[in-house]
């Protein structure tokens, strides 16, 4: 049975309290280094400062996910278990995990404590899921933002565990934990580092004629017009030429954000437990307006109303929205 | 980086140099530095976020007013000063936008992504610098505006007030 | 050097969609004159070329193994749909020949039974290499991104529960798989309708900024770095921090020659000097990088301080 559980991003302590107060039924949020692959310049939180969430999220009824969903390289595994070890003690609700002896030291240590697997992970078969929840006790899986309703609804009947869908927010293009584009360009690691395009390796330039165009490590990532609405830096949402190409376009994906709002009802229907927000990187600002927004709509659905879904396009990349994959495989 | 030019597509732009820019700077100067010795005594959480970027000197830019502020966060010794735009020291980083949009980040009631996918807001220099800055600010409960207002009375908030108005009225008709 | 003297060499599995006679050619041309202990088979990347070159594969199996090669079949990277699932539980199924293991699909239906971790599976750290060593794992090849230091800890921690350790050093670095297929959309194609266009790009078709700079390949589903990785100059060290298995993955470049270039210098008889000026002339006008083993971006090609 599907309880629409909404799962709400935190960056910051105070981006925690707004997402709590706007309706959360349960915020994620990481450490200040390479355990989560939000490890972004001044985001994220201290171990005393996710004392004090914990508590005032658990004082209003909403869980606290911590997100340890990186990849340990060899050498460095015991900075991943402090955390671990660090969040069992401040009492977090369940661990978000990717990588497989990370799991395996959480299983054994702290068998009390919920493990959810990561869309880090990559798990987008009913086989794979069910290894994670055989072997490490796995409770919910997060799944990878490429997979049809029917799909969804299909391995729903095949697996042991709780799935929770992304809903809104960034459109992660490449199969999360299988990224190195980042890396390949800056020598830093979306997997070991938890970076995506890190903000110290992008320029921004502007030109005379009023366009912009965006650098990674000395690459042009894309060239916005006057009057063309921008996206982020990411190599995966860049323009570039191909042989029979040669004026350039998207070759992964355009600047455009997810929003499956439209598609809530029919996720529930096909046995979704939980909906993620994606955004730990956005502003208190963001996390108001689109958790009181989902919030609004679930409360809607759960009560039988037809859900009155509030405008987001302010709030998306390139300030356009998608349905991607869920609405329909030939986004494939 | 490649020179920054002259913004030619915001609109409403007041000149940010001459007589009337220096006036309008030597008037906001006090104001200024209490502002900044006020928030950085009562928000201290601000500067573990910043990290490296203390000592970075920001540009602030808001292209409607006749003068650019230089910010530069050092706990020690905090710098909030109103610059005539030819006269602006070299900045680590520069942001830049109308006056409002500024504000309304300053207080997480706009969200600084979104203000640059609309391309109302602009970045230039050391991005990680303006992201620290940003999750800094992000992080403060409460209205840095409202406080600042605050120090200066009923007039400081109706003055507040007014702006956002202003501002409110300016968006919708875009 | 007895060490030295264990050090394989081997091939890794096709990426592109080359079609059944280019790779008939090219097996026959391996199994009779490459120097590579063993040799991956199989699709890793999309599913819907496997029909092409499936009929295939037990003939080219019994002709690299009648050659003395040791060939091991290599599993999908994504396993989501059917024909995905099947396909992999198809080969978990097999007792011989060994099997790579791409997808934590193939980990599931191969249960204890011995297998081999392939670059895929983010067998990034000692823990992880530990947990799989317990459910079978028998050899791991270790992640394209995986630094230098990191790689010497996971390899004594893999040879130490006596896993044959791999890593990737020479070929295009594999950097991001997608449900996507990045071929098609460049041909204003979707995937299901796809008319199989990746077949005219031998080497992956190339990406460059719009400033005209070369940056990345796209390989289907699959995008690539626009260098060769080349870790000629890093063998040495790699051999004295516990690898055993080198892989060289097919590119569009004569293979027979890559592979004697890296066996050369395996067996010293070749300076590192030497061989990579042969290197670089066999790969044209294609960069060569070392970033990734050097912990910087993996296009970069860093020069080596002596080897020690």
């Amino acid at each position: 049975m599907s309880l629409a559980e909404l799962i709400c991003p935190a960056g910051t302590p105070a981006a925690l309290r707004t997402a709590v107060d706007a309706g959360a039924d349960a915020v994620y949020c990481g450490f200040q280094d390479a355990t989560n692959a939000r490890n972004f310049p001044g985001l994220n939180f201290t171990p005393e400062e996710l004392a004090a969430s914990v508590a005032y999220a658990h004082d209003k009824g909403t869980k606290v996910l911590l997100a340890l969903n990186t990849y340990p390289p060899a050498g460095k595994v015991d900075l991943w278990r402090q955390a671990a070890d660090t969040g069992a003690r401040l009492g977090v609700d369940a661990f978000i995990v990717a990588d497989m002896g990370v799991a395996d030291y959480i299983a054994r240590t702290h068998p009390g404590i919920r493990l959810h697997l990561s869309v880090q992970a990559a798990a987008s078969s009913p086989e794979a899921i069910r290894y994670y929840c055989e072997n490490f006790g796995v409770k919910r899986v997060v799944l990878p933002r490429i997979l049809t309703i029917p799909e969804i609804r299909q391995i729903k009947r095949e697996i042991p565990c709780e799935i929770e869908t992304f809903i809104f927010g960034n459109h992660g293009l490449m199969v999360e934990g299988r990224c190195s584009l980042t890396n390949y360009l800056t020598g830093q690691s979306t997997n070991m580092d938890g970076v995506c395009s890190p903000a110290s390796e992008v320029d921004y330039a502007r030109h005379a004629d009023g366009s912009m165009s965006s650098q990674l490590a000395g690459f042009t990532i894309d060239c916005f017009g006057a009057e063309e609405k921008a996206g982020y830096p990411t190599i995966c949402k860049g323009r570039y030429t191909a042989p029979h190409r040669p004026d350039g376009y998207y070759a992964f994906e355009e600047p455009i954000s997810l929003n499956l709002s439209r598609l809530l009802p029919e996720l529930i229907e096909a046995g979704v437990h939980a909906f993620k927000i994606e955004g730990r990187q956005r502003s208190k600002s963001y996390v108001r307006g689109v958790v009181r927004a989902f919030r609004a709509a679930v409360d809607d659905i759960k009560a039988g109303r037809e859900a009155k879904i509030a405008d987001l396009i302010a709030l998306t990349e390139g300030q356009k929205q998608t349905q991607g994959a869920f609405e329909t495989k030939k986004w494939r | 980086m490649t020179e920054s030019s002259p913004v030619t597509f915001f609109p409403a732009r007041l000149p940010g140099s001459g007589l009337a820019s220096r006036l309008a700077c030597l008037a906001v100067q006090p104001i200024l530095l209490r502002v900044v010795r006020r928030i950085a005594a009562r928000h201290p959480s601000i500067f573990a976020r910043l990290g490296p970027h203390q000592t970075t000197d920001f540009l602030i830019d808001p292209v409607e007013l006749p003068f650019a502020l230089h910010l530069r966060p050092d706990p020690a010794a905090p710098i909030l000063r109103a610059v005539p735009r030819d006269k602006a020291p070299r900045a680590g980083a520069t942001i830049r936008g109308r006056f409002l949009l500024l504000l309304e980040l300053v207080d997480a009631e706009e969200d600084g992504d979104a203000a640059f996918f609309s391309r109302d807001l602009e970045v230039t220099g050391d991005t990680e610098a303006v992201v620290r800055l940003r999750n800094a600010l992000d992080d403060v409960d409460g209205s840095i505006a409202e406080e600042t207002a605050a120090m200066f009375g009923a007039p400081g908030r109706a003055v507040l007030a007014r702006l956002r108005r202003a501002y409110a009225n300016d968006m919708h008709r875009r | 050097m007895a060490v030295k003297d264990m050090t394989k060499l081997t091939l890794g599995p096709i990426a592109y969609h080359w079609s059944a006679e280019a790779r008939r050619d090219f097996y026959a041309r391996i199994a009779d004159e490459a120097p590579v202990d063993e040799v991956y088979l199989g699709e890793v990347i999309c599913s819907k070329r496997a029909p092409f070159h499936e009929a295939d594969l037990p003939a080219t199996i019994e002709r690299l193994e009648r050659a003395g090669k040791t060939v091991i079949v290599s599993t999908l990277a994504e396993v989501m749909l059917k024909r995905e699932r099947k396909a992999t539980g198809d080969l978990a199924a097999m007792d011989a020949p060994e099997i790579e293991v791409n997808n934590a699909a193939g980990l599931y239906a191969r249960g204890r039974r011995a297998h081999r971790i392939g670059p895929f599976l983010n067998a990034y750290n000692e823990a992880t290499i530990a947990w799989m060593a317990g459910q079978g794992a028998t050899h791991v090849c270790l992640p394209a991104e995986l630094p230098g230091p990191a790689i010497a800890v996971a390899a004594q921690a893999a040879r130490d529960l006596r896993l044959g350790v791999e890593v990737q050093v020479f070929g295009r670095a594999p950097l991001a798989v997608s449900a996507r297929c990045y071929h098609a959309r460049a041909h204003g194609r979707t995937k299901d309708n796809c008319q199989f266009v990746c077949e005219n790009d031998a080497d992956g078709m190339p990406l460059r900024t719009t400033d005209d700079r070369p940056i990345l390949r796209v390989n289907g589903i699959q995008t690539q770095s626009e260098c060769y990785v080349d870790l000629l100059p890093e063998t040495e060290r790699l051999v004295a921090d516990g690898v055993t298995h080198l892989r060289l993955m097919p590119q569009a470049v004569d293979m027979v020659a890559v592979a004697r270039v890296f066996r050369a210098t395996l067996d010293r008889t070749l300076s590192v000097a030497e061989a990579d000026v042969r290197l670089a002339a066999l790969c044209g006008d294609t960069g060569l990088s070392n970033g990734f083993y050097h912990g910087t971006a993996g296009y970069r090609r860093i020069a080596m301080a002596s080897a020690g």
